[in-house]
C-alpha cells in the first residue's frame, strides 16, 4: 500500500486505492486520452464527470486493461496494473460495470452471474444471495435469459454480476443511461448502500448532479483532461461546472 | 414395394453422411460464433486427419485387420486425428488469426484461406511421400484407398435390399455421443459458459476476468478435433480419401452450417442432416452431376432470402 504518498494528503485521510498519473490512450489516430490524472481513496466513492466525448469510458475501459494506455501510469493498492492484462486486474479487485451493461443476454441471469464471479472457486451462495438481496428482481428472474429483462433489470444483473468478484474498487460507466427514473434513484441507493459496506467506487456519469450529490469527491474531464477537482459539494456550488454540467444559466 | 426400400436406402445413407457432415459443421459454427470467422482451412484440417488416420494404419501395417485388432485400430486412430486435428487447428489460430484479433474481419477471411492452401498443399506433400498406403508415393495427387477395417456386411440380413451395415453403426456410436458430450461441455460447464460469454460480448467477458485467448484457443481445440473425429468416419465410409476431399466436405459443412444458422450448433446438426439427406436423395432420384448445384443453390439462396438460417433467427440477436 502507498498510502498517503502525495503531498496533498492530509494525515487523517484514508490511503489512496487507485491512482492514475498522466494517463494518455489512443483509439488508432484519435487521441481519447491526453492526461488524466486522478485518485480514489478507500472508501470513497469519487465520480468522474464530464461532456460527450471527453473519455470518460475511455479512462475506464484503460484502467481495466482492454484499452492499452499509450503514457502514464495506473497503479491500484500500490501496485502497477498499467500494461496488466484485464482478467488479471479483475482477479486483482477491480472490476468494471461498463457501459451499456453488456450483460449475456443468451445467458439467464443466474449464469450472468456466474459469469463475474468466473475467476473465483470456492462457494458463490453468500455472494448470489447478497446480490439478491440488494436487487430481489435477479432471484425472481434467476433462470431468465438477461436479454429478456428491462434496461433497469439488466443494470442490476451488470452491477451484481461485477460484485461477484468481490472487488475492492468498482467502476461504474453511466449506471442511469436509458433506466426509468424511479430506477436511477434505486440504482444510485444502491451504490450507496454497497459503499457504506465498504466497498470504494468510481463513478463515471453524464447525469452530474445526481453524480456529484452521491459522491465524496469528483474530477471533471474535458476532452482527454481531467481539469477541475473537489469535493462532490463545491462542483455542484462551482458557477463553471453549473453552467458546463448542470444545465444552469 | 421396391421403392419403399430404395428411399429407405437414400434415408440411411443421407442421415449417416449428414451425421459425418454435421461433426464438420460444429467446428465451423464454433468459430463463427466465437470470433465471427468462415475458418476455411477447417475442411482441408479435416483432410490432413485422414491423411494421417492412413499413415498410422500403414505404420501399424497393413495386414488383414477383422474383429478386436480391427476395432481396435479404429479407436487408434479416432483418438489420435482428433488430438492431431485439435492440436492444429489451435497452432492454426495462434499463428494465422491470434494476430489479427482486432484487425478487420476481412483480413481475418483471407488468412483463413491462406492457411487452406497451406494445408491443402500439405496434403498434397504427404500424400506423395514413399509409403505403401500412398501406393509408394507414385502419384500424391491420387485418390488413396483407405483399407475396409469395419465391414460392408448388412445388418439386416442378405435377403434384405436395403443396407444398413456396421459402417452406419459407426458413424452414429461415434457422432452421437460426440454430440451429447459438446452440447454437455458448452451449457454446463464453466469453459462451455466462457465461451458462450465471449461468444455474446467478448469485452464483457475480459471485463469478468475471462481470458478470452485461452476460451478462443479452446474452442478451436475442440472444433478441430470434432473435424478429426469426422475424418476417421468419413474414411471408413467411404474408403477412399484425396487431398482435395477437405473442399467439398468443407463447403458442405459450411453450407450445412449456413443452412442451419450459423453460430448456432443445434443448427450446424439440423443443417448437416438436410444436406446429407439432399445429396443422397439428388444422386438418386436425379444424377450425381446436378448434386453440387442443388447443394450450392441452397447455400445462395439461404444466404440471399434467410441469411440468418434456420434455425438462427433468435440466435442472431447481438446486442
Amino acid at each position: 500500500m502507498s498510502a498517503g504518498s502525495t503531498g496533498s494528503a492530509s494525515a487523517s485521510a484514508p490511503p489512496v486505492m487507485l491512482r492514475v498519473h498522466g494517463l494518455a490512450a489512443r483509439y488508432g489516430a484519435i487521441e481519447a486520452l491526453r492526461e488524466v490524472s486522478l485518485e480514489v481513496r478507500v472508501g470513497e466513492i469519487v465520480s468522474l464527470i464530464g461532456a460527450n466525448g471527453a473519455g470518460k469510458s475511455t479512462t475506464l475501459m484503460t484502467i481495466s486493461g482492454i484499452v492499452r494506455g499509450t503514457s502514464g501510469s495506473v497503479e491500484f493498492e500500490g501496485r502497477r496494473i498499467d500494461g496488466e492484462r484485464a482478467d488479471r486486474i479483475v482477479a486483482g479487485g477491480l472490476a468494471q460495470v461498463p457501459e451499456g451493461r453488456r450483460v449475456f443476454p443468451r445467458l439467464t441471469v443466474r449464469e450472468n452471474l456466474e459469469m463475474g464471479a468466473y475467476l473465483r472457486s470456492d462457494d458463490l451462495r453468500p455472494d448470489l444471495a447478497r446480490v439478491h438481496e440488494l436487487f430481489p428482481v435477479l432471484a425472481e428472474r434467476a433462470n431468465q435469459l438477461a436479454g429478456t429483462l428491462s434496461g433497469g433489470e439488466q443494470q442490476m444483473l451488470a452491477i451484481g454480476r461485477a460484485l461477484m468478484s468481490r472487488p475492492r474498487l468498482l467502476m461504474m460507466d453511466e449506471p442511469s443511461m436509458g433506466i426509468a427514473p424511479l430506477l436511477v434513484a434505486r440504482i444510485f441507493e444502491a451504490v450507496q448502500e454497497l459503499n457504506r459496506h465498504g466497498l470504494t467506487v468510481l463513478l463515471v456519469e453524464q447525469n452530474a448532479r445526481a453524480a456529484l450529490k452521491l459522491s465524496h469527491r469528483a474530477y471533471v474531464l474535458e476532452t482527454g483532461r481531467t481539469t477541475f477537482t473537489g469535493s462532490g459539494a463545491e462542483l455542484l456550488g462551482d458557477d463553471r461546472i453549473r453552467r458546463a454540467y448542470l444545465g444552469e444559466g | 414395394m421396391e421403392w419403399v426400400d430404395f428411399f429407405l436406402q437414400q434415408l440411411i445413407t443421407g442421415l449417416s453422411n449428414g451425421m459425418i457432415i454435421a461433426l464438420i459443421a460444429i467446428g465451423y459454427t464454433m468459430v463463427y460464433g466465437i470470433i465471427e470467422l468462415i475458418n476455411f482451412a477447417h475442411g482441408d484440417l479435416f483432410m490432413l486427419g485422414a491423411f494421417l488416420a492412413l499413415t498410422l494404419l500403414g505404420m501399424l501395417g497393413l495386414g488383414d485387420w477383422s474383429g478386436a485388432s480391427a476395432w481396435a485400430a479404429v479407436v487408434i486412430m479416432l483418438i489420435a486425428s482428433a488430438g492431431f486435428c485439435g492440436a492444429l487447428n489451435w497452432g492454426i489460430d495462434r499463428l494465422a488469426y491470434k494476430p489479427l484479433r482486432s484487425a478487420s474481419k476481412l483480413s481475418l477471411l483471407v488468412s483463413a484461406i491462406g492457411a487452406s492452401f497451406i494445408l491443402v498443399n500439405l496434403g498434397l506433400f504427404w500424400g506423395g511421400l514413399p509409403m505403401d498406403v500412398f501406393a509408394g508415393g507414385v502419384a500424391a495427387a491420387a485418390p488413396k484407398d483407405f483399407p475396409a477395417l469395419v465391414p460392408n456386411t448388412n445388418l439386416l440380413g442378405e435377403e434384405s435390399l436395403v443396407q444398413f451395415t456396421p459402417k452406419d453403426v459407426l458413424v452414429w456410436v461415434v457422432t452421437v455421443p460426440l454430440m451429447i458430450g459438446l452440447t454437455w461441455i458448452v451449457t454446463r460447464t464453466r469453459l462451455g459458459k466462457a465461451m458462450r460469454a465471449t461468444a455474446q460480448n467478448p469485452v464483457a467477458a475480459r471485463l469478468m476476468g475471462i481470458d478470452t485467448d485461452r476460451v478462443i484457443g479452446a474452442t478451436f481445440l475442440i472444433g478441430g478435433a470434432l473435424g478429426g473425429f469426422a475424418s476417421v468416419i468419413y474414411s471408413l465410409y467411404n474408403n477412399t480419401i484425396s487431398f482435395q476431399m477437405g473442399y467439398r466436405a468443407g463447403m458442405d459443412a459450411f453450407t450445412a452450417a449456413v443452412l442451419g444458422g450459423i453460430g448456432s450448433m443445434p443448427g450446424a446438426v439440423a443443417g448437416a442432416l438436410v444436406i446429407g439427406l439432399v445429396r443422397s436423395m439428388s444422386d438418386a432420384y436425379l444424377e450425381t452431376r446436378w448434386t453440387n448445384t442443388i447443394v450450392f443453390g441452397i447455400l445462395v439462396l439461404i444466404l440471399i432470402f434467410r441469411p440468418s438460417g434456420l434455425l438462427g433467427s433468435r440466435v442472431k440477436e447481438k446486442v
